[in-house]
């Protein structure tokens, strides 16, 4: 580091990871929020429902088809 | 060094701005095939409703190709981008010596192919009217199977191409993962069972229009990610580098 002769990178660095027990906890916490998310796009009032009724699958009915998902 | 929760963070504003970028893509291209099919169903009266029927409208065609497919788009885009940020916090510093655009781009690309591209050779999305609700739960099940097997032989790929890596060097050795990749996803395809039901009849133009714009999303969506995450991480790490440098500097 101390060595002038070296020529600055212009660039980042090697990349340094982020330690996996970082990660975890983040993981756990966005893989939950995510997975809730997904199900009311992806497939709430279809195999399975939370809310009685269709009007959460009408409401996301376009995206949904076009997301991929199965629908009706 | 990155934290795991700025990286959380930005991946789902990031993911906000895939979810408009898809909505716009979603609307010019996904609408009218969507809307033709819908045409197809009411010629053909059969069915499920989706409003047009006026008798019970429990959202108007109007409300879900604007702000239900805003809502879905932006929803959706949130969450992959939460995923694929962890994804990416993962596979930084850990799949070579790529920076944060390169890492952030080959994570994109990953997962557009294993949640997207290869679920939908087998399973392709379907506009209105070419659904059996009968089969809902088969097809969910199957659909979210295939996704699941996706991504585990896509990481098996990439650990078997690191293996690779040091006796082949990186060129051969990416090709044999990616050849083994598509040989496993041939096989799991072969096995798994064909579903068939859109109905005889259906315009097949309307098919591909809708199938293509549902692939093109997704495109979107991946690309975005990608992209502007990858430029905003890299961003965020030069300018803490030049901060780490400076002091060093006016010494």
């Amino acid at each position: 580091m101390a060595d002038v002769s070296l020529p600055t990178p212009a660039v980042v660095p090697a990349p340094a990871a982020v330690p996996l027990r970082q990660i975890l906890p983040w993981a756990v916490f966005g893989a939950l929020l995510a997975a809730v998310l997904l199900y009311f796009v992806g497939v709430e009032q279809g195999v399975l429902s939370v809310f009685a009724g269709e009007t959460v699958h009408e409401f996301v009915h376009d995206g949904r088809h076009l997301l991929g998902f199965p629908c009706h | 060094m990155l934290s795991a929760r700025s990286l959380l963070v930005r991946g789902m504003l990031v993911g906000l701005a895939a979810g408009a970028a898809a909505f716009l893509f979603a609307s010019v291209f996904g609408e009218g095939p969507i809307g033709q099919a819908i045409g197809v169903e009411a010629a053909h009266a059969a069915g499920h409703s989706h409003g047009e029927s006026g008798e019970h409208e429990l959202v108007s065609r109007t409300v879900q190709s604007t702000l239900g497919l805003g809502t879905a788009t932006l929803v959706y885009g949130v969450a992959l981008g939460g995923l694929f940020a962890l994804a990416f916090a993962v596979a930084y510093g850990r799949i070579g010596r790529f920076g944060a655009r390169a890492t952030a781009a080959l994570v994109a690309l990953g997962g557009f192919l294993t949640v997207a591209f290869v679920p939908s050779l087998k399973y392709p999305a379907n506009p209105p009217a070419t659904g059996n609700p009968d089969t809902l739960g088969q097809r969910t099940g199957m659909y979210f199977l295939m996704i699941v097997i996706a991504v585990a032989v896509g990481l098996l790929a990439v650990s078997f191409g690191r293996w690779l890596h040091p006796r082949l060097g990186g060129w051969n050795a990416t090709i044999l993962a990616a050849v083994g990749f598509v040989a496993v996803i041939a096989v799991v395809q072969t096995a798994l069972p064909t579903i068939s039901e859109v109905p005889d009849g259906f315009p097949a133009l309307v098919l591909w229009d809708f199938r293509l714009a549902s692939l093109g999303t997704q495109l979107v969506t991946w690309a975005t990610l990608g992209l502007l995450f990858g430029a905003l991480t890299e961003r965020r790490l030069r300018v803490r580098t030049v901060l780490a440098a400076e002091p060093a500097a006016s010494v």
